[in-house]
């Protein structure tokens, strides 16, 4: 399996990934052979088993009682927020 | 609708996105209420910060089992969680927590009443748990757009329908009527203009006759009747001139523009449509016993089809009557304690409601009543008309008086000497004085000029400030006049 | 020498008052300065909140009161998020970020009085097998420094085998504790899926990753284990029952013990000085009454596949979140959003970690997710069922942890495939869900290997008391690189 070069700027576009047009090929080259990897499943005989979503059969999501229990810590989760302005975080225009 | 309009069929689809009414959100314990300061209810599991894991609200998942068995539909004993992957701002996690291929939900109904008065069933192809969006602002921003997350991880449940709506007013109906039906449900508090509850119209036109479905616009994100009904009959035009003019439907994301009153092309929004939705590993399979249905099903309220049937035949009402009362489970209350506490006079009581109160109601831009005119003051008055110590027209005049003071039909009629005059002496008393203030009329009358009859009404009337019994009045005069 | 004291004997020691917490924290504390050059072992060191944390101990020892652990030092791989401490991951894109609350497992450790002298180094966002792919540069292996010390968890391997802590928590998801275990010669445990909460654990495959601990003994690891799991109301996915104590089920008798040896592991790619440490420790185990058998798994050679595609479309979407707005490097002057996502992601993150992302993003994409995604499921369920007829049949399951001993630093950096099938025995258990620990059982030309014992889901004490009575029998996990004895 060899993906081609739009391939892999398709997949780190929809990834939001940018990539050096020298890290191109380097991708092409290993996401092949990963595939080529991988490929190999292929040949397992799967007919009638069910995919495995989870390790632990059996569980099922568990439910929380509808209580409020956080409070407002704006300020202490936006230390880190690289641009915030009157409690928004901030990004580059969007136009709809 | 043109000749060439008439030539197509619409096909119409809608999307009803409904917030759920719960206290906290669908996966972390941060407040749901609206009008917060921004990113001031958005907890760490709502931003997405590495390490945070969603568990489930029951509360949410009960709200949706409720929806589906009031659409009749079935309840999936097992649905999963999936991951839909796209980048945006307002999705903190870069991707929405939602069911993709076992929702909740599946396979219900709904009936919708046509203009012409028939009947119409609307398939519910789902509906599914979600987590809604934050929200993007765009002004005073010095050119930036700013992201508050506080209403990501508000639980919705998105009803899709089947494609049975044939035009816009049809897609109105159902809206509304999914509308009344949730907040009958009290799952959604339905508030249009906070966003509680939006849709997305799928719209498209095949030639009348074609089994073959045309190429279908998705018109995002409408938050009115009103603009539901417009942006889809700009869109079916649009449709129709287009494909009329030798073009090409495009499948596309638009967004209705209220002031050009327009649909437009939305560029932005992930180009490539790919998903690349998978079963969220951070929740595991949502498994409904027949336990939690049962108690959902036990829970359910008179639905709103169901009640309107009953006060039809429990009231007498018609269906048109019965219809408009049940339209919110707010005013059936309040017709039922109206109708309840003047026994015997359902149509009085429905003429009331849906008459006097729904217009000063409306005038004041009002929900309901039970602020201003709690049932039982209205029930006060309409037993004053019912017993006939007032007419129906100084009734009015009482009604007025009680909605500007607040104060008790009886209070009312007693302060201001408006008791119906029923002594029938009074009255003769009265119709005597009025026969000897005006010979000449009444000689006409004796002379076979019957239309001033209503002269000595009015007369009368005006003798006894309108307090006059007018039937006791109508059948004392007959009997006076002619001498 | 402080260091040499074993987790269970400094806890016993500091409530017998033989030394203090704030002695022990300072003489780690030396040892982890000291070693820094060579080893790289830490990203963070946080020398004056365990210096506070010690004296507080040291007053609640004085008081009588405290926990199993109350001024034990340890230290936490830096992908556990701590309240107000930097939490990299190993990554650009984290390099300034500080958490804003404790993982669960954090706090627990926190609870039980363990004392944290400081973040580990791993291989960024655990995407690795040597500890070569952090933003922080390599880590290297206490035994030898022109060897990498496996990864992910590398610096917390690599730290616990230098003495540098006597434990150190670590994740696993394909092999990330086990396979640094065995290559830095040291004892590490993997517990069952959803026995350890995953709250606060910065995501890499979410249906695989599993927290567990690096110690130089099963009892120490039992001990640390005892306090690090249970039910957390927090995790969806963490399992509701209750935790044995694992201390006080180390010493029963190995005598009727079903021990099934994996015939899959024993393959080509084994190295045969390694196979025979693995013959030699399971004629321990047939000495101590165990009964020997081999047992196939046939499907299990496919594990590697199914994990590569598994892992990389749970990552695709797991690291979708680091987008440069709420937190996390940004790029310089977005020209406009894309940009501000695209440079902002491109540049933080690393070369590995973007080869996952685009693996995942490719097969879980449209018209690739039937063949892949689904496929892989498919095929882990078959594994899956593998195991559980193995368990039908033995108690535990034992083979090597790693097909060979640690390799030189670079040696594979330029091929990721070779770099992958490092974790062709460990990736099973993962795919299972299923406890698997390692404990060195030797050497190959100077450098140790370890022998891997995995069990049925919950049965941690079982391979705990296996590897106990094993540590009982040999000595091998008393070893230390002579640099750092």
């Amino acid at each position: 399996m060899s993906l081609t070069r739009a391939q892999i700027e398709n997949i780190a576009h929809l990834a939001r990934l940018e990539l050096e047009p020298a890290e191109i090929p380097v991708y092409q080259e290993s996401l092949s052979r990963i595939l080529d990897l991988v490929g190999d499943l292929e040949r397992a005989d799967t007919a009638g088993i069910t995919p495995m979503a989870h390790p632990l059969p059996g569980l099922t999501q568990r439910l929380r009682p509808d209580e409020v229990t956080e409070e407002d810590r704006h300020e202490l989760y936006q230390a880190c927020a690289p641009q915030v302005a009157a409690g928004l975080y901030l990004v580059p225009k969007v136009i709809e | 609708m043109s000749g060439a309009e008439s030539s197509w069929e619409t096909v119409i689809g809608l999307e009803i996105h409904a917030q759920l009414a719960t206290r906290s959100k669908i996966f972390s314990g941060a407040s749901t209420a609206y009008g917060a300061p921004p990113n001031a209810q958005a907890s760490l599991i709502d931003l997405g910060f590495p390490g945070v894991l969603p568990v489930l609200n029951g509360e949410a998942v009960r709200m949706a089992v409720r929806f589906g068995l009031a659409v009749g539909a079935r309840i999936a004993r097992q649905s999963v969680f999936a991951r839909k992957n796209y980048f945006y701002p307002d999705l903190p996690k870069g991707y929405q927590i939602s069911q993709y291929e076992l929702p909740i939900v599946a396979q219900g109904a709904l009936e919708i009443v046509l203009d012409d008065g028939r009947r119409k069933r609307i398939g519910i192809t789902r509906a599914h748990l979600e987590e809604d969006a934050g929200k993007s602002l765009h002004e005073g921003l010095g050119g930036l757009t700013g992201v508050d997350l506080n209403r990501a991880g508000t639980p919705l449940i998105e009803i899709v329908s089947e494609p049975d709506l044939r035009c816009a007013k049809e897609a109105v109906a159902y809206m509304k009527k999914v509308h009344t039906l949730v907040r009958y449900l009290e799952i959604c508090d339905g508030n249009m203009q906070e966003g509680s509850f939006r849709c997305d119209a799928n719209v498209s036109v095949r030639p009348k006759g074609s089994e073959k479905l045309g190429t279908r616009a998705e018109i995002k994100n409408i938050n009115s009747f009103r603009f539901v009904e417009k942006a889809i009959q700009y869109e079916i035009g649009r449709q129709i001139e287009l494909i009329e003019s030798g073009g090409k439907v495009v499948q596309e994301t638009r967004l209705y523009d209220p002031d050009k009153d327009e649909t437009r092309s939305m560029r932005t929004k992930e180009e490539a449509n790919d998903y690349r939705y998978f079963p969220d590993p951070d929740l595991l399979p949502l498994v409904l016993g027949e336990e939690l249905i049962e108690r959902v099903r036990k829970d359910l309220p008179e639905l709103p089809d169901e009640k309107a049937a009953r006060f039809s035949s429990q009231y007498g009402l018609s269906a048109y009557d019965a219809g408009v009362l049940t339209a919110s489970r707010d005013l059936a209350d309040y017709y039922e304690e109206v109708a309840r506490a003047v026994p015997g006079e359902p149509k009085l009581a429905a003429n009331w409601v849906m008459g006097e109160l729904a217009a000063a109601l409306n005038k004041e831009n009002l929900e309901s009543g039970s602020g201003k005119m709690p049932a039982a003051r209205l029930a006060g008055l309409l037993a004053r008309i019912a017993d006939q110590t007032i007419s129906g027209k100084i009734a009015k005049e009482v009604f007025e008086a009680m909605w500007a003071d607040g104060q008790s039909a009886d209070a009312i009629i007693e302060s201001k000497g408006l008791k119906q005059i029923t002594d029938s002496g009074a009255i003769e008393r009265a119709i005597e004085e009025v026969m000897a203030k005006n010979p000449a009329q009444l000689a006409d009358y004796r002379a076979g000029k019957d239309k001033l009859f209503g002269f000595f009404v009015g007369q009368v009337m005006k003798a006894t400030q309108g307090k006059a019994n007018p039937t006791q009045l109508n059948e004392l005069l007959k009997k006076k006049l002619p001498g | 020498m402080i260091h040499r004291n074993s987790l269970t004997q400094l806890a016993a020691g500091l409530r017998a008052g033989k030394f203090s917490s704030v002695e022990l924290v300072r003489a780690y504390l030396a040892r982890i300065e000291a070693s820094q050059p060579a080893l790289n072992a830490f990203i963070s060191v946080t020398g004056a909140q365990a210096l506070e944390a010690a004296h507080a101990a040291d007053r609640d020892i004085a008081a009588g009161r405290g926990g199993a652990l109350t001024g034990v030092p340890i230290a936490h791989k830096d992908l556990f998020c701590t309240a107000g401490v930097r939490t990299t991951c190993g990554s650009r894109m984290l390099d300034s970020f500080v958490s804003p609350y404790d993982a669960t497992v954090v706090a627990k450790l926190k609870a039980a009085g363990a004392v944290t002298l400081g973040k580990l180094n791993m291989d960024e966002f655990a995407m690795g097998s040597s500890n070569e792919t952090s933003y922080f540069g390599p880590v290297r292996n206490p035994w030898n420094p022109e060897f990498v010390p496996g990864g992910s968890s590398g610096g917390s391997a690599a730290a616990v085998a230098a003495r540098l802590v006597p434990a150190a928590t670590a994740t696993d998801t394909g092999g990330s504790i086990r396979q640094p275990a065995a290559l830095c010669g040291i004892t590490g445990i993997k517990p069952t899926y959803g026995r350890v909460s995953r709250y606060g654990m910065i995501a890499f495959a979410s249906s695989l990753d599993q927290g567990g601990v690096l110690t130089t003994s099963a009892q120490d690891a039992a001990l640390m284990l005892r306090e690090m799991a249970g039910f957390d109301p927090k995790d969806s996915t963490s399992v509701d029952a209750p935790v044995p104590d694992y201390v006080a089920e180390l010493e029963a008798p190995l005598a009727g013990l079903k021990v099934g040896l994996i015939k899959e592991f024993l393959d080509e790619g084994l190295d045969r000085e390694n196979e025979r440490r693995i013959r030699d420790a399971v004629a321990v185990l047939e000495r101590l009454g165990a009964s020997l058998c081999e047992v196939s798994l046939p499907n299990l050679p496919r594990s590697v596949p199914v994990y590569y595609v598994v892992a990389p479309a749970e990552c695709s979407s797991n690291l979708a979140r680091y987008d440069g707005v709420r937190f996390g490097h940004r790029c310089k002057d977005p020209r406009d959003l894309q940009d501000l996502y695209r440079r902002s992601r491109g540049e933080g993150f690393g070369a590995e970690v973007k080869r996952r992302i685009m693996t995942g993003t490719y097969v879980l994409s449209a018209g690739y997710y039937d063949a892949y995604y689904l496929k892989a499921q498919r095929v882990r369920q078959l594994i899956a069922a593998d195991f559980k007829h193995a368990f039908g049949e033995v108690d535990v399951l034992v083979g090597p942890t790693s097909p060979t001993a640690a390799f030189r630093v670079g040696a594979k950096t330029a091929d990721p495939i070779t770099m992958y099938l490092n974790d062709i025995y460990t990736i099973g258990a993962n795919l299972a869900g299923l406890p698997a620990l390692s404990v060195p059982c030797g050497f190959v030309e100077g450098l140790p290997v370890g022998l891997q014992i995995v069990g049925p889901h919950f049965a941690e004490a079982r391979i705990l008391n296996v590897a106990h009575r094993y540590q009982l029998e040999t000595d091998w996990h008393l070893k230390a690189p002579e640099r750092f004895s």
